[in-house]
């Protein structure tokens, strides 16, 4: 049983050291050449403009039902005009980052350890060395700089569907005035809110990034490998997005406000 | 084509010097995970000559051609690579070394996002400054030396599997390394295929003048590349069975269970008493 526990937290230590080896390595592949510019505008297209769909589709509709569900809570309460300022602060501090940050991990995370996984399992990792090329250089660095720059324009356009979103049923379904819904949206935004909504997406993404490379080039075993690598990135990814949140949201709390 | 210029140079000064073997390797052995892979192999390919690796499949084959790429390291011996000691050697100055060699991996490890083209070309398009009408001209090249100029468009997957060998065989040729690798070019083909590929391995070898390594367990095209040669006439280039000098420099190792136990010739193989051999041979 104690040995069990050893071995656990030796191949733990061993994994995260891994991991942050994965990440030195990144930033000095951004900052020397070789530098891939090709792939990193591929992949500027691939993680933002592909994920464009699923970050509307969840933006409008958490708007929309977050404004469902606060229009009943504040009813008791005589706030129903009030319902813009909730949609607005949990929206671009909390829901817009966090939401965004899952879909991706489920839509980029998954896509990344499936691909460089596949590619370990074929030998294309050790073809790429073989003629010359870092792997971390060509595959990773565009990823993550693609996640890192991306993730905050996912997640403002998120933030902005959303807000449309519970404008619709707001003004539809509650019968609130369209002015008013604006006014009380302005109103509650403060500063740090926007500051806090647009740094957690940098951090988030560069997250789900890494960590789909690292699961996807430590890929062992085959095609049922790579499988498994697919949702074990899934799942660490989308866990992370929740526990980074979480931390970020603390540290930016102490700083900001 | 001022760069590649420069270096076609520096090929040819390190193919023609004799003394400086392409590849050695002294007393390597590696274990993965505790089991013994490879114990306490030694052996030395001369410029121009040809390694055959025999051995039955898990007998320690592709990893001695991932340790001469330094994809692995060795957990002891010494492995040389054109004059520079590479078993400790650093990742980044390994890249050095490795345009030295081409090597075609068991199932070909084509980039299967890229066409046959890029695929060829990879190395000199992207680890080059070679001009890209250059780089092109190359590929048209190599392509034209596989006979498959007509799918230079076409993706990996568009291919059969003999072609996406010789894709593989282009590739690695396409910089002009002075030693390939070839891992298991053949298996898995139909007779005539192999031997056009058999006939490919000469041919560099013999034209291009390429140290080479085989790996196979394929006894036919082992032989056929042992004691074949490829001689320029004219235009066209002939191959024929090599004279007894030619056929020296092509030596046979056979690996049992990640231990050298034979070496020599082809004919020295063929008349080898040892059991496990003879088995093989039969
Ligand atoms: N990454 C690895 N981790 C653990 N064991 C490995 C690894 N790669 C290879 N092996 C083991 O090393 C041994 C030799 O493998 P290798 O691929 O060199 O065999 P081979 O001679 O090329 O066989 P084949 O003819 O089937 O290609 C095998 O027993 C294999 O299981
Ligand atoms: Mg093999």
């Amino acid at each position: 049983m104690l040995g069990l526990l050893i071995e656990f937290s030796k191949s733990a230590v061993l994994a995260v050291q891994e991991y942050v080896q994965l990440q030195v390595a990144t930033i000095r592949g951004v900052f020397s050449r070789p530098f891939y510019f090709h792939d990193v505008v591929e992949q500027f297209d691939a993680i933002g403009i592909g994920s464009l769909t699923v970050v509307l589709l969840t933006g409008f509709f958490t708007g929309a039902v977050l404004a469902l569900q606060s229009g009943i809570t504040l009813d008791q309460f005589g706030a129903r005009p009030f319902v813009g300022r909730l949609i607005s602060a949990s929206m671009i501090k909390e829901l817009g980052p966090v939401l965004t940050g899952l879909m991706l991990a489920g839509r980029i995370g998954s896509g990344i350890a499936a691909e460089l996984g596949s590619m370990v399992v074929t030998d294309q990792i050790n073809a790429l060395r073989a003629l010359g090329t870092d792997p971390v250089r060509k595959l990773v660095v565009p990823r993550v700089l693609a996640g890192f720059f991306m993730t905050p324009v996912l997640t403002v356009i998120s933030d902005t569907v959303g807000i449309l979103g519970g404008w619709i049923v707001a003004v539809y379904q509650l019968g609130v005035a369209s002015s008013l819904y604006w006014t009380s949206i302005t109103e509650a935004l403060y500063l740090q809110d926007a500051w806090m909504g647009i740094i957690k997406p940098f951090i988030l993404g560069y997250v789900i990034v890494t960590i789909g490379c690292y699961v996807g080039l430590g890929t062992k075993g085959g095609t049922q490998g790579v499988g498994r690598s697919t949702t074990n990135a899934v799942v660490a990814a989308s866990v992370a997005v929740i526990a980074v949140d979480y931390f970020v949201t603390r540290v930016l709390i102490t700083l900001l406000y | 084509m001022p760069t590649f210029a420069i270096r076609d140079a520096e090929t040819l000064e390190r193919r023609s010097s004799p003394d400086r073997p392409a590849v050695v390797f002294k007393h390597v052995s590696l274990a993965f995970d505790g089991k013994a892979i490879l114990r306490d192999i030694s052996f030395t390919l001369l410029p121009g000559h040809t390694k055959i690796i025999l051995g039955a499949s898990g007998s320690g084959k592709s990893t001695i051609l991932k340790l001469i790429l330094g994809l692995l390291k060795p957990d002891g011996g010494e492995i040389w690579i054109h004059g520079s000691r590479v078993d400790r050697m650093p990742e980044a100055e390994m890249m050095k070394v490795r345009n030295h060699l081409g090597m075609v991996f068991q199932e070909g490890a084509l980039f299967d996002s890229l066409t046959v083209g890029e695929n060829v070309g990879y190395k000199l398009y992207e680890e080059t400054d070679m001009p890209l009408d250059d780089v092109r001209r190359r590929v048209e090249e190599v392509l034209g030396f596989v006979r498959l100029s007509e799918h230079i468009e076409k993706m990996p997957s568009e291919l059969s599997g003999g072609q996406r060998r010789r894709v593989a065989i282009a590739r690695a040729m396409a910089f002009k390394p002075p030693t390939l690798l070839y891992d298991e070019a053949t298996t898995g083909l139909d007779p005539i295929t192999a031997t056009t590929i058999d006939e490919e391995i000469v041919k560099l070898r013999d034209i291009e003048n390429v140290s080479s390594i085989v790996v196979t367990h394929q006894l036919r095209d082992a032989f056929f590349v042992a004691t074949h040669e490829a001689i320029r006439l004219g235009d066209q280039i002939e191959i024929s069975p090599a004279d007894a000098k030619k056929c020296d420099e092509a030596e046979f190792i056979m690996l049992k269970d990640g231990v050298l136990i034979f070496e020599g010739n082809a004919a020295e193989l063929r008349a080898s008493t040892d059991p496990y051999v003879q088995t093989f041979l039969s």
